[in-house]
């Protein structure tokens, strides 16, 4: 390929020997694929590259200053302790990639776990239909947002700001100034506390490779089958062979016993296939659905996707939905890991999973983002509280480099699009 | 195989008191490239508006192959098949060229993306239209330079089997060379059966690929001449209003 493309030059010129476009199922090489790839980084597209660096660097710095850090139970509660922000910043992705925010994603997970924890108390209601009507209170509270953004035109900043005060307000009249509910059911507490049986955790890992491996396949034939090239064969099986590895050395590492010899403890939290289960689903439908394209249109030129025929205030309307509904999952997580709620449940975190989510790469100026770059970010927040956590340093420390990380990460975003805005290729 | 698809005959349009188009005809071959000349002010977008049922006309008849048909809403102009590239190209920068190319209109299977699908047919369409300078279908748009992204809005009319194509200014923003192209790309659209109508004020470029040219003055239709039996300085006074013309030819 001597293809050579000039941002501003007068012509563009392409050999008269040029490949076809169309392909005939023949296949790029490996090189080229990581080339087409340096490329794009090099344009701006960066992708979660900074935080799986910082994710590295971090870890390093953590595990020799403490050796607590890389213990299996230190690791364990890793994962538990990340659940709900990770969750959290998923769920601020969807609004993310239109250039939307929702700062009130944090209070509605503490409305819906208020009124979770308050009508579980023992002698009330089931918890799965208590679960389903928090849930359906995160799904109110979102069709509101969404209303006065989609329909009126009210920023959403200015929207989920009033119901961040608003939203407390209600948490104060459910539970009570200085009041606290114990988290009743079971299954919910479980869900932070408990761990597969590892067989289990190992039958997780499987499925989900089995699933990506599926999707993967599909997608190959249904390519093959109208003539479009595929990426190489290689680069498809170096990817599954890449996340099989390291989902078999967390799940291996996981199942070792990390208890005491009178109480043993081992297994993958059940938090986990959860929280698998929200990526695979959600990005199934952000790559491959129109529901998920339109996200994603809209936040890049939501003009064009009018013109194109797609419904903008509907999209951004149900994508205050699903945020809101998630954040509610979020919220189970969370009250599953402190064990109550109080009146003050969510307000804290909010800013921590918009930092989660624009550390991991999703853009604030929308149209740019996945739910792996949420994953990643959360993790890097969680691994930074835990770190100094077990370095004894206060908790003021902690949000003071948390707050440097979310400025450093914006300041990356805010680059990056600089950079693919300025330069032609 | 040159035949009317599109004929306006006095479509007329008023925002309050103020008349903008007058009774205005306006016809659209296949195959041929039809231009909009007009001084600001002379109703061009107000007439293209119209004709993508943005803005519905006020008065008036539209006959699309021979048929009256209403042109109230978006959704009725394109299922005619009347397509507007509009200047300030409306694709979006975070997409790929497919991605654009198919907004609004995804293959789909199963509910899903039909991936491979669309690549092939984006691919056809350049092909259509001899586009060698794209090097990778799955390039984001932003990556792409001024002509390009003009190759890809017009390329998605192909996508869409658009009979009618209306191009607002396709070259305003563009250099010479990419200007060319771009003009080159608008010819073989035509040829390839569909009918063009490109709006412009450069009288090079509406030379340089039009069959047909159509000046609009003060909401009125001043002339309607072949390019190839006009002068520049006869458009140019058509514009201005220091010539007029009523006889119109096809």
């Amino acid at each position: 390929m001597s293809t050579e493309i000039e941002s501003d030059g007068p012509a563009i010129e392409v050999p008269a020997d040029a490949p076809s476009l169309l392909g005939k199922g023949t296949e790029g090489g490996v090189g080229e694929a990581l080339s087409a790839y340096w490329s794009r980084v090099r344009g701006g597209d960066m992708g979660p590259l900074p935080a799986v660096g910082g994710l590295v660097v971090l870890v390093a710095i953590f595990a020799v200053a403490n050796p607590l850090f890389l213990t299996q139970r230190n690791i364990a509660n890793l994962f538990t302790q990340a659940a709900p922000l990770v969750t959290l910043a998923m769920a601020l992705v969807f609004v993310l990639l239109l250039g939307e925010i929702d700062l009130s994603a944090g209070v509605t997970f503490g409305t819906a776990m208020g009124v979770f924890v308050k009508i579980t108390q023992p002698g009330g209601m089931a918890w799965p239909l208590a679960l389903l009507i928090s849930l359906a209170i995160g799904a109110a509270i979102g069709t509101f947002i969404g209303f006065f953004v989609a329909r009126i035109g009210v920023p959403s900043f200015v929207v989920s700001l009033g119901l961040f005060l608003g939203l407390q307000g209600v948490m104060l009249v459910i539970i009570g100034a200085g009041g606290t509910y114990i988290l009743n059911p079971a299954p919910i507490l479980a869900i932070e506390n408990n761990n597969l049986p590892p067989l289990l955790g190992w039958l997780m890992l499987v499925v989900a490779l089995a699933a990506l491996l599926v999707v993967a396949l599909i997608d190959r034939r249904r390519r093959i089958a109208s003539g479009a090239p595929n990426p190489p064969l290689s680069i498809m099986i170096a990817k599954l062979g890449v996340i099989a590895l390291l989902g078999a050395a967390v799940v291996f590492y996981l199942n070792q016993d990390r208890g005491s010899a009178l109480h043993p403890l081992q297994g993958v939290p059940i938090v986990v296939p959860i929280i698998l289960l929200i990526i695979m689903v959600g990005t199934y439908v952000l790559d491959r659905t129109r529901y998920g394209r339109y996200l994603y249109a809209i936040g890049g030129n939501a003009e064009a996707a009018r013109r194109s025929g797609v419904n903008v205030a509907l999209v951004k309307w149900t994508a205050f939905i699903t945020c809101s509904v998630l954040a509610v999952v979020a919220g189970v997580f969370y009250v599953s890991q402190v064990g109550s709620a109080d009146a003050s449940t969510g307000t804290q975190i909010v800013l921590s999973g918009v930092a989660a989510a624009v550390v991991g790469g999703v853009s604030l100026f929308g149209g740019r983002g996945r739910l792996m770059h949420a994953v990643l970010g959360g993790t890097v927040i969680a691994v930074i509280t835990n770190g100094m956590g077990l370095l004894s340093f206060s908790a003021g420390a902690n949000l003071a480099v948390t707050g440097g990380v979310l400025v450093l990460a914006a300041t990356v975003d805010a680059l990056a699009r600089k950079r693919s805005g300025a330069t032609g290729v | 195989m040159t035949h009317p698809i599109v004929e306006l005959k006095g479509v007329t349009k008023s925002f309050g008191p103020v008349s903008v188009l007058k009774g205005v005809d306006l016809t659209a071959e296949v195959g041929r490239v039809t231009a909009l000349v007009g001084d600001n002010g002379a109703g061009k977008s107000t007439l293209i508006k119209g004709l993508a049922g943005v803005q519905p006309y006020d008065g008036g008849e539209v006959l699309f192959d021979g048929e009256p048909v209403s042109l109230h809403h978006p959704r009725e102009a394109a299922r005619l098949g009347i397509e507007v590239v509009y200047q300030d190209l409306a694709l979006c920068d975070n997409l790929d060229i497919v991605q654009n190319m198919f907004l609004g209109r995804e293959e789909l299977i199963g509910g899903t993306f039909n991936e491979g699908q669309m690549e092939a047919e984006a691919a056809r369409a350049l092909q259509t239209l001899s586009v060698k300078t794209v090097k990778s279908l799955r390039q984001k748009v932003a990556s792409l330079s001024g002509g390009q992204r003009q190759t890809v809005a017009i390329a998605r009319s192909v996508v869409k089997k658009a009979r009618v194509v209306i191009l607002d200014e396709p070259t305003a923003a563009l250099g010479v060379a990419q200007t060319a192209q771009v003009l080159d790309l608008v010819r073989r659209l035509a040829d390839s059966g569909v009918a063009v109508i490109i709006i412009s004020h450069n009288l090079q470029d509406v030379f340089a690929v039009a069959d047909d040219i159509s000046v609009l003055y003060l909401g009125t239709m001043t002339a309607r001449v072949q390019a190839k039996d006009t002068t520049r300085d006869d458009i140019v006074g058509y514009i201005t209003g220091t010539k007029t013309m009523t006889e119109v030819q096809a």
